[in-house]
């Protein structure tokens, strides 16, 4: 496969982003637009999140229920939601109905109703999906650990709380459309059984009169860190362990990457061994590297009965403690296959290809080839790690617990 | 594209094989026909116990050299149990395809050492554990076992803390032994690789497997309970219902026609339940989904919402079932449909192991393959007197109600039950 990926910057400042992938039959669209849940304003935490489920009812000439019956007769499986600094809009489909799919969403984004008598509705999905992680130990523990690791707004989570949806009225709601849906910052990408020039002029013509504005970034506060407790009368208790990493773009971000492999890539990696298949003191157990732009984090997760709390934690923290002790041959060997080909493997489809490409874009400014990604990949080392871990050492941490009882941290 | 291979070997084993030269990736998977479903009291969990014990390895490996093993090549790997089938499998780039093969037919005949059961004993209390603490989970568990009462569809898959503690490794072993005999064994690979060589090395791998025989009981239909069920769990902030229906069995020819009425139904988008329940921010989610299973079949509808709305979304959530049986659908809803099934087919199928799932999983049920082609064009044939048929031969409204949440108090609504 071609791993050639175009791109073009409208006069407007939208970036197009394109990836022909001639042996499927699909396309994927992904957009993201620089209105994520970092830009709630203060008192409405959950505004980009009700904005994108208010941005589906009605756009354009067509209301509420025909937009929902325009995108399902083209077979358009979509979702808005929320993240980070973005709201994100995707939809796929066959590569036939590709145009008709650029034209709903222009409206969606240009156009949208908003309209008044759905927001009570819309409030009201929000605030249970809020409730609804109650019932979710192992979510709310992680949403919980970013929190307090991250600290606000890039620590929040998208749904926001129930007191910021109770806040938000019609006229905030359109105010917010208004100042962060803007073409500059807006990232497009296609990807699938495409052709690139005609997609650059259906893109300018959709998209292409859309008027640029400018909009601050907000202020980020210091976070918390430390211990936290969530008492819950629950089988399990949930942990949560986070300690400072390098972002994505960083020279020594696949480093990074491969401490991670190295605690939890694989069922022969050290935190499912010693924690899991050594001992049996959980099911679930890993690691993984978050990123922001400009800072990152490593989070841990373990759930475990609760007398075998304190020891999973231990168990979990003298693993990170070991990881400057020394890294073998081996385990980079392992690392590094599992790490090419789980990157070829979860790419083989059209909307993993349009998410990643965007993810790059955002964070690099380009678009990284397969092979460079192969080749950096290559670079990993023992020493290369090692060096790496040596310099950022898992320490500083926050620890979240979920559960019966408070636990015993360093 | 794509061709498809098959072979029988002299013990009974099946090696099957779609092969898409295009594709970046190969899998290959074993698919056991044995689930929670072939398992006697005694036995309630030991499938999907067995199915961790499979990777605690073998005569020629211990658990860290599988693990080891399967992370040097890379490996996408995992197994999963089901009511009806276990299957293992994995996904590699082409060139590891082979090792991958060579791994999981090691493990297929595992050792069953008698630490690795008694540790991994603990991780299987954990992960029931686990889901005893997510009620949209265990509320399926239990609705399941409503439905289906005394026939073996009911049983848990995970079993029981008392039954999983209770078990021993002699019925393990038994239970591997009667199960896992070639002639109840698919093996499957998908995407990128040689068939020629597959097979030969599947075939010689597993010459030694005991050919066997492995029944499967009680395989008549089922029109369910139609009991009611409150579960009360006050920890719960949400309160989860689940409505289950009889519906059409994996052999039958109306599984698509069944399949699309669920998404009439209750799709997660513009479809009935949606406008009913979602919309308007009755409930947080609601849908509809059609299970096929060996020789009967059943519709799960749910949803989620506050516990004080709850006896209010029941009512109309099965004023919507009811809706269906007495007024049908419309061709534009049918069209419609066909529309999102097409779409998201095409696009599963890019997928290798996706590809792995449809054609192990046709071939299991129905000794059928299909191209991606002849499943779209299945679809795109259902017409209006396929979706009658369904509803006259399958009583919608001969509903098993199960709600699991802090609600101590809600009504049956009053429906005249249609009878088996």
């Amino acid at each position: 496969m071609s791993t050639r990926t175009h791109h073009h910057v409208f006069e407007n400042g939208l970036t197009l982003l394109a990836q022909p992938m001639p042996h499927v039959r699909s396309a994927a669209v992904n957009i993201l637009v620089p209105s994520g849940y970092v830009n709630d304003p203060v008192g409405m935490a959950g505004m980009a999140n009700v904005l994108s489920e208010m941005i589906q009812r009605g756009a354009g000439k067509l209301g509420n229920k025909d937009l929902s019956l325009a995108m399902d007769a083209i077979g358009l499986d979509r979702n808005c939601s929320a993240g980070t600094n973005h709201l994100r809009i995707w939809g796929a489909t066959l590569a036939r109905n590709l145009e008709r799919s650029l034209d709903l969403f222009s409206d969606i984004i240009q156009k949208p109703m908003l309209p008044k008598d759905e927001l009570p509705a819309v409030k009201q999905l929000s605030a249970q999906e809020i409730l609804s992680l109650e019932d979710e130990p192992r979510q709310k523990v992680l949403i919980a650990l970013k929190q307090r690791h991250f600290g606000s707004p890039l620590g929040n989570d998208r749904r926001g709380t129930l007191e910021g949806i109770k806040a938000i009225t019609h006229e905030g709601l359109k105010k917010f459309w208004k100042k962060h849906f803007r073409p500059n910052g807006t990232i497009i990408s296609v990807a699938g059984n495409i052709e690139w020039k005609p997609l650059v002029d259906q893109v300018e013509k959709y998209f292409g009169k859309w008027k640029q504005s400018e909009c601050a970034a907000p202020k980020q506060q210091k976070p918390e860190g430390g211990y936290l407790h969530l008492a819950k009368d629950t089988q399990q208790l949930q942990i949560g362990i986070a300690y400072p990493s390098v972002p994505f773009g960083h020279k020594d971000y696949y480093s990074a990457v491969g401490a991670v492999n190295v605690l939890s890539g694989g069922m022969s990696s050290r935190l499912f061994t010693e924690v899991r298949e050594k001992r049996g003191l959980c099911y679930s157990v890993w690691a993984s590297h978050q990123n922001f732009k400009e800072v990152a984090a490593i989070l841990c997760y373990a759930g475990t009965t609760t007398q075998q709390a304190q020891q999973t934690l231990d168990v979990t923290l003298s693993e990170l403690a070991k990881l400057s002790k020394g890294i073998k041959e081996e385990e980079v060997r392992r690392l590094k296959v599992g790490m090419k080909s789980s990157m070829l493997i979860s790419e083989e489809s059209s909307s993993a290809r349009a998410g990643s490409i965007a993810v790059d874009w955002y964070y690099l400014g380009r678009v990284r080839t397969i092979e460079e990604i192969q080749k950096a990949i290559d670079g990993i080392s023992a020493s290369s790690i090692l060096e790496h871990v040596k310099k950022h050492p898992p320490e500083k941490f926050t620890i979240v617990t979920l559960g019966a009882n408070k636990l015993v941290t360093p | 594209m794509s061709e498809f291979h098959q072979m029988q070997c002299s013990n009974g084993l099946t090696i099957i094989g779609e092969v898409n030269d295009q594709a970046r990736s190969a899998a290959v998977g074993f698919f056991v026909r044995t689930g929670s479903r072939d398992e006697t009291t005694e036995e309630s969990g030991v499938s999907h116990f067995l199915e961790h014990m499979v990777f605690k390895g073998s005569r020629n490996r211990d658990a860290m050299q599988v693990n080891k093993d399967f992370d040097k090549i890379g490996a996408n790997y995992n197994a999963f149990t089901s009511e009806e089938n276990t299957v293992y499998y994995a996904a590699t780039l082409p060139e590891y395809h082979g090792q991958a093969t060579e791994i999981l037919a090691d493990i297929l005949r595992p050792s069953l050492r008698s630490a690795d059961f008694d540790m991994e004993k603990k991780v299987i209390l954990e992960e029931i554990g686990m889901y005893e603490d997510n009620p949209g989970w265990m509320v399926f568990d239990h609705a399941r076992r409503e439905f289906f009462g005394n026939h073996p569809l009911g049983n848990s898959v995970l079993g029981s803390v008392q039954s999983i503690t209770d078990l021993k490794r002699d019925t393990m072993v038994d239970y591997f032994h009667k199960r896992y005999v070639a002639s109840n064994i698919t093996v499957v690979a998908s995407g990128n690789y040689s068939w020629k060589k597959f097979s030969n090395q599947v075939e010689k791998l597993c010459s030694n497997w005991k050919p066997g025989s492995a029944r499967r009981d009680h395989l008549s239909q089922t029109t369910g309970s139609a009991e009611f069920k409150l579960l009360e769990k006050k920890s719960c902030t949400q309160e989860n219902v689940v409505i289950v229906s009889p519906g059409p069995p994996a052999a039958s020819p109306l599984r698509y026609a069944a399949g699309l009425l669920a998404n009439i139904l209750g799709d997660d988008s513009g479809s009935r339940l949606y406008w009913a329940l979602v919309d308007n921010g009755l409930a947080e989610s609601a849908d509809c989904t059609y299970h096929e299973y060996d020789g009967t079949g059943a519709f799960y509808t749910s949803f989620t919402c506050e516990p004080k709305r709850t006896q209010k979304d029941l009512e109309i959530a099965l004023a919507q079932i009811q809706s269906i049986i007495t007024k049908g659908i419309t061709e534009e809803e049918l069209e419609q449909a066909k529309c999102k099934a097409l779409s998201r087919l095409v696009r599963a199928s890019e997928k290798t192991m996706n590809r792995l799932q449809e054609v192990g999983m046709s071939w299991v049920y129905l000794r059928k393959y299909k191209t991606i082609d002849e499943d779209l064009q299945a679809f795109e044939k259902v017409n209006m007197r396929q979706i009658q048929q369904v509803l006259e031969r399958y009583p919608l409204m001969r509903v098993t109600t199960t709600a699991l949440g802090p609600l101590s108090k809600l009504k049956k609504p009053e429906t005249s039950t249609p009878k088996k």
